[in-house]
């Protein structure tokens, strides 16, 4: 499945995540799935969430500035081997993976990778192969 | 070799330039002296007498102009002659105060206009040229100092004044423009605008006249790639007479002056000392020839420095280089001048917003300077490498601008505090 994800650039200050999660919460939006990439000074917090639009409008109105860029949601098998599986597929189609996290919690026995790739729609064909 | 509007006194020897500008000198300081009393008593107070000054080279006895005096003298006070015999105001505003309103007599307008004349000839413009103007027109001196350069010239003048970009490219490609003349930030965003309309192979631009705010080295390469040009630079001061106090020319090191109108020193902007040949510092100019509004020895606030080296495009007027900035604002960092608008520069440049804070200090006896940097909506990317990156090149971007390392700290909008309308740029922390 391909999904919204939102890019926030955060300071590595004390509480800064403590305030995004909570201008979140005010407005009722769960989160899907998050991940942080950091240096000494800043980093990015990558989220997926339950309502983008609203997610979006009240990061805007707190001046975070922010990135939607399209990524896939990728079912993984939860056993032994289940990412290799996948991967194997997708380093075959030649498809380079900038990032990947995982997801919260798991779906039908099934783990969930988010993957950032240059061309969406093409992984979403290899995977569903 | 090169063009020339006025190849006789663009190529004269020194002496005959040093000939020319005694002569005119003395003419001009008398001319103030018995015509502007506002300058006649500033001279007297600081002892100096009529007689003391014989020659050029006595120069340096004068007290000097600033623009607390024009605008102590707001409107009239240094005017030089009659109002009957002036025929137009330019008037230039200040970051603070009053405006500053300069006079000038037809003749007056004149030699600003042969001034901008050379520039664009040297610039490579004839009479079969078609110059687009798109410096503002008004007030400031940018679009009728350019606009009365390029009929002198015989060039189709387009006078489009600034703004409104679809109107601009309309005619740049109907009535294929081959010389436009703006500000390198306006240059550059109409190349950005050419690109996205796919407009490139209708264009016929071959030189751009860019002056009125500071550029680097870099952003010239670019804008000459993508507009496929050469650029020049132009350099004035609504005081002195407008753009064309200085142009470049082919050779782009450095922007001849004008020597045969104005005659540049370079002092100590702190004591005001004058300083050799090839040193920097603060530019003072003083008009030769100007009938409504002699100003001599005027304080530009410019820092820069000049060059006597013989120019290989055949002109020997001396050159200045492209001022590095405002004496007030400069800071000494391990012994270097930096400015904050080189700083302000790269960040635009870069593609930042132009909100930063400089921090300097000092840690085991060197100087450190840091910039924080907001990170904006353009430049933000979820790729943590593709920040890295832009990081680096604004870092080496602002090595090249600057001669020293910066560090670069990339912070949260709206996170660098900003005081009544002007930002706190600069904290220096050093205990000297
Ligand atoms: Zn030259």
């Amino acid at each position: 499945m391909i999904r919204n994800q939102l890019s926030v650039f955060i300071e590595n200050r004390n509480g800064q995540l403590c305030e995004i999660t909570g201008i979140l919460a005010d407005k009722g939006i769960n989160l899907e799935a998050l991940n942080i990439a950091e240096t000494v000074d800043y980093g990015v917090l990558r989220l997926i969430v339950s309502d983008e639009d609203s997610a979006i409008a009240a990061l805007k109105e707190n001046d975070y500035v922010i990135s939607v860029n399209p990524v896939n949601m990728v079912k993984v098998p939860n056993v032994p081997g289940g990412l290799f599986s996948v991967l194997k597929k997708i380093t075959a189609a030649n498809i380079g993976i900038e990032y990947m996290y995982s997801i919260f919690g798991e779906l039908n026995g099934s783990a969930q990778m988010i993957m950032r790739v240059a061309d969406p729609d093409l992984l979403e064909k290899v995977v569903s192969q | 070799m090169g063009n020339y509007y006025q190849k006789e006194i663009e190529c004269a020897s020194r002496e005959e330039i040093r000939r020319i500008q005694n002569e005119k000198f003395l003419k001009q300081f008398k001319h103030a002296w018995e015509n502007v009393p506002y300058y006649r008593k500033k001279v007297e107070d600081s002892g100096v007498s009529f007689d003391d000054i014989k020659s050029i080279d006595d120069i340096c006895k004068l007290p000097f102009l600033s623009k607390d005096d024009l605008r102590d003298a707001y409107p009239y006070g240094l005017l030089g002659t009659d109002l009957k015999n002036c025929v137009r105001i330019q008037s230039t505003s200040g970051t603070t105060g009053k405006r500053v309103v300069a006079f000038y007599t037809k003749d007056d307008v004149d030699l600003w206009e042969d001034c901008c004349a050379r520039a664009i000839v040297a610039a490579g413009g004839t009479n079969e040229d078609v110059c687009q103007v798109c410096y503002g027109y008004g007030l400031f001196t940018g679009g009728p100092g350019l606009h009365g350069g390029s009929h002198k010239v015989g060039c189709l003048t387009l006078p489009m004044s600034s703004g409104n970009t679809d109107r601009q490219l309309q005619f740049m490609t109907d009535l294929n423009a081959t010389i436009l003349c703006c500000t390198p930030s306006y240059a550059a965003y109409l190349a950005e605008s050419i690109e996205e309309r796919g407009l490139r192979d209708k264009i016929k631009l071959k030189a751009g006249i860019f002056g009125a705010e500071a550029w680097s080295e870099e952003m010239r390469a670019d804008i000459e790639k993508r507009l496929g040009i050469k650029a020049y630079d132009i350099y004035g001061l609504t005081e002195i007479s407008g753009p064309g106090v200085s142009f470049g020319c082919s050779e782009q090191k450095g922007m001849h002056i004008n020597e045969d109108h104005f005659y540049a020193e370079i002092i100590n902007p702190k004591t005001g000392e004058v300083l050799p040949m090839g040193s920097e510092g603060e530019l003072v100019f003083t008009s030769l020839d100007k009938e409504a509004f002699p100003l001599i020895r005027y304080r530009t606030k410019d820092i820069c420095e000049l060059s006597d080296e013989k120019c290989s495009c055949g002109r020997s007027f001396v050159r200045m280089a492209k001022p590095r900035g405002r004496s007030d604002d400069m800071l000494i960092i391990k012994g270097v001048n930096v400015f904050p608008s080189q700083i302000e520069t790269v960040l635009i440049e870069q593609g930042y917003p132009a909100n930063y804070q400089i921090i300097v200090d000092r840690v085991n006896h060197t100087d450190t300077i840091d910039v924080n940097v907001e990170m904006s909506n353009d430049n933000f990317s979820d790729n943590l490498g593709k920040i890295n990156e832009m990081e680096k090149s604004l870092v080496s971007a602002l090595k090249a601008m600057l001669g020293i390392h910066a560090n670069v700290h990339l912070v949260a909008p709206r996170t660098i505090e900003r005081s009544e309308g002007k930002a706190v740029r600069v904290i220096d922390k050093r205990k000297i």
